[in-house]
């Protein structure tokens, strides 16, 4: 009978994990549907860039209040999966604190201690961060795209790790040798005479039971990154090795547009010759996206690395003159689509059923697309280094060049440039007429 | 005004030393033709050899890629490159932060292999090896601020060569509480210029101002045309001309020269 706990926590343990497997394999196919874009060169560049930018926050305390409070709740997940580590062997062996025995009492209880204080930072964080979603009015979590889900998403994760914050450190201040060893108590010390008076039974079951939650409410965790935003604790990593690289202002040259254009330009083309590519069969390429899809897989990694922290929307100009564009917006729209087709799949045996819906007008809209000034500050701003702008331009050059559905004034912008060179309706022959005026 | 063209340099058997691209803003638009002339100013006086395409200039496509039109992009950069391999171009220097981005950045892809300046940039270049000097005592003291041009700041990360030759008028230099990195769009990039803004509640170029006037400026600087234009709307909105001028760094340092 004594070895039922650690049959059941063995069992929750894997049930844990294989379902956090099974979902992320799920969030890996969904990326796999984007097209293929090669963000392999300049390794160092990369390595360089995640270890600053995910590992080293360094784009995170450009805005120091958030900066500095999201540094200690990221430190104290970190830290605390060490001790994690401790419960997962201890449940499984039926053990209690088994690290103590072999790095020494005061090796651990000096662990342990800066854990507790961590986690009294992290608790103390996270109020804050409450406080400011909820209670202060800033701007960026109360746009329009902020209601519903993406609301309760946010504070869910702060509620979440409060209690896990709080059991932690009921955990230790019922645990009675761990307080009688006096050391690395730094913080449960004070909290252990809430509980004076309690009969020693008593207190190993509030211990047994905040020790089970603890643990458990850290599976249940785990497996609700994949519904959340919180799942950037994990794709930060990739989405900043695989960020961009080349200027901001460099935009891809579409290669299915040079041939063509090759094509065009080149005097010697017969006009009549069969299409090289015709026996292939090719399904023609599309310019441009209107769906997922048509997105790279960098694009789609973006979207679920999106913590819709807002930072590029309060760095919008169009957002800021109080323009439909959202930039943090175009990022939940392509999740929450690119997840839509997730489940499309898995509804229908592994191949995508048609739903008439596509990304393009169901979630962005042109009014959105065509607001945008390609300024980059979204992607400047964002702290994973994500690129909301890529996907705005791919989405206007669908719109462009497969529906012809500009505006009409850039229509006439363009006809110029092809008439005249300029996007003006001026003669090509006055190119140098400004050399002479006065 | 002295302008050589390529064609006229070829016909003399000569290759300048750098050429400059003039842009369609440059050539068409009446305030910046002012941009271009200043700057050719100084390139007379640095007495730098250089040359312009002229008729044969024709839009670089960054327009028309921003607003989606790839096609057009490509036919336009695939008929320039021509223009300017032909005359065997390796050095370009232009006022224009679009043109700047889009031969240094997409061309290349294209088969359009140059050293691209900004005008900021190649004038640096200048001073530092002694073939101009600023004047700074002509504008001594005024306050300028600086708007950073997205596709000279964000999108290519010139910050400090504009702010250098700045300095160097003997001004009192102002930064906006956005600036470099986070510089606020003045709105007409990604083919806003073009067109009119979408629904808000107010335009892009009269926020940007706000900056600017912020800081109480007798001078707001740029370094590119559209910028140039969307400022001085914006001064007009606000009806400060009476006292706030907006002015490009090529400008401003013509002027600084009594040139
Ligand atoms: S690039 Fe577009 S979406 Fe991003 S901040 Fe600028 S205007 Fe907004
Ligand atoms: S794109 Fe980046 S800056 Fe914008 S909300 Fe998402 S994480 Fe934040």
């Amino acid at each position: 009978m004594q070895y039922i706990p650690n049959i059941l926590f063995t069992i929750a343990l894997i049930a844990g994990i294989g379902f956090f497997t099974l979902n992320i394999r799920k969030v890996i196919r969904n990326i796999n549907l984007g097209k293929d874009i090669n963000r392999t060169d300049q390794k160092s560049a990369r390595w360089k860039n995640m270890l600053s930018i995910a590992f080293g926050q360094s784009k995170m305390v450009r805005r120091p209040i958030s900066g500095i409070l999201h540094l200690i709740v990221y430190i104290g997940f970190v830290i605390i999966n060490i001790e994690v580590l401790e419960i997962i062997v201890d449940g499984v062996l039926g053990t209690h604190r088994v690290f103590k025995d072999y790095i020494g009492t005061a090796t651990y209880g000096f662990l342990i201690g800066s854990f507790e204080v961590l986690a009294a930072l992290v608790f103390v964080a996270v109020i804050i961060f409450w406080t400011r979603r909820n209670v202060a009015n800033i701007k960026r979590f109360l746009s329009s795209e902020m209601k519903g889900w993406p609301k309760k998403d946010g504070n869910f994760i702060l509620y979440f790790e409060m209690v896990l914050m709080a059991l932690f450190m009921v955990m230790n201040a019922t645990d009675v040798p761990f307080q009688q060893a006096g050391t690395g108590n730094v913080i449960s010390q004070f909290i252990s005479p809430l509980f004076n008076g309690f009969s020693s039974e008593n207190l190993q079951l509030i211990e047994r039971t905040a020790w089970w939650l603890h643990i458990l409410g850290i599976l249940v965790f785990l497996n609700y990154l994949y519904y959340s935003k919180h799942l950037h604790i994990l794709l930060a990593f990739p989405n900043t090795y695989y960020a961009n690289l080349q200027p901001k202002g460099q935009f891809t040259n579409l290669e299915s547009v040079t041939n063509e254009v090759k094509l065009m330009l080149d005097p010697d083309a017969d006009p009549y010759a069969t299409p090289v590519d015709e026996s292939t069969e090719e399904v023609p390429e599309k310019f441009g996206a209107s769906d997922v899809t048509d997105l790279n897989w960098v694009q789609l990694m973006n979207a679920y690395t999106c913590t819709e922290c807002g930072r590029c929307t309060s760095a919008c100009p169009a957002n800021l003159t109080g323009k439909k564009l959202s930039p943090r917006k175009i990022m939940m729209d392509t999740r929450d689509r690119l997840e839509e087709v997730g489940r499309n799949i898995d509804a229908n045996n592994g191949t995508f059923k048609e739903d008439g819906k596509q990304l393009l007008n169901d979630y962005i809209t042109p009014e959105e697309l065509w607001a945008c000034t390609s300024c980059n500050a979204c992607v400047e701003e964002c702290p994973v280094n994500i690129d909301p702008l890529s996907i705005i331009m791919d989405m206007r050059r669908y719109l462009v060049m497969e529906e012809s559905a500009a505006p009409q004034e850039l229509n006439a912008m363009m006809t110029n440039i092809e008439n005249n060179g300029a996007p003006w309706p001026y003669n090509q022959q006055d190119r140098l007429n400004w050399t002479k005026e006065g | 005004m002295n302008v050589p063209t390529m064609a006229e340099m070829m016909a003399q058997g000569k290759q300048p030393e750098v050429l400059f691209w003039v842009g369609a803003a440059g050539s068409y638009d009446d305030r910046a033709k002012k941009i271009s002339k200043a700057f050719v100013k100084i390139l007379h006086e640095a007495k730098v050899d250089f040359a312009v395409l002229g008729v044969e200039e024709s839009s670089t496509g960054d327009a028309a890629k921003r607003a989606g039109n790839e096609f057009l992009f490509q036919m336009q950069a695939m008929m320039n490159i021509e223009v300017l391999n032909g005359y065997e171009v390796k050095k370009i220097v232009t006022c224009d932060p679009h043109s700047f981005n889009t031969l240094k950045n997409e061309y290349p892809g294209l088969g359009g292999n140059y050293e691209v300046f900004h005008h900021t940039q190649f004038i640096q270049n200048l001073i530092n090896e002694g073939r101009l000097k600023i004047n700074n005592t002509n504008l001594k003291g005024k306050r300028v601020t600086f708007h950073d041009p997205c596709y000279l700041g964000r999108a290519n990360e010139v910050y400090e060569s504009p702010r250098d030759l700045i300095r160097r008028l003997g001004v009192n230099l102002t930064e906006m509480k956005r600036s470099k990195r986070t510089a606020l769009c003045c709105g007409a990039g990604g083919a806003q210029m073009f067109k009119d803004a979408e629904k808000g509640d107010k335009e892009v170029n009269i926020l940007r101002t706000e900056d600017a006037l912020e800081t109480k400026p007798e001078i707001i600087a740029t370094g590119c045309p559209y910028c140039n234009t969307m400022m001085t709307d914006g001064i007009k909105f606000k009806e400060k001309e009476a006292s706030v001028t907006v002015k490009d760094i090529a400008e401003l340092i013509s002027e600084a020269n009594k040139l």
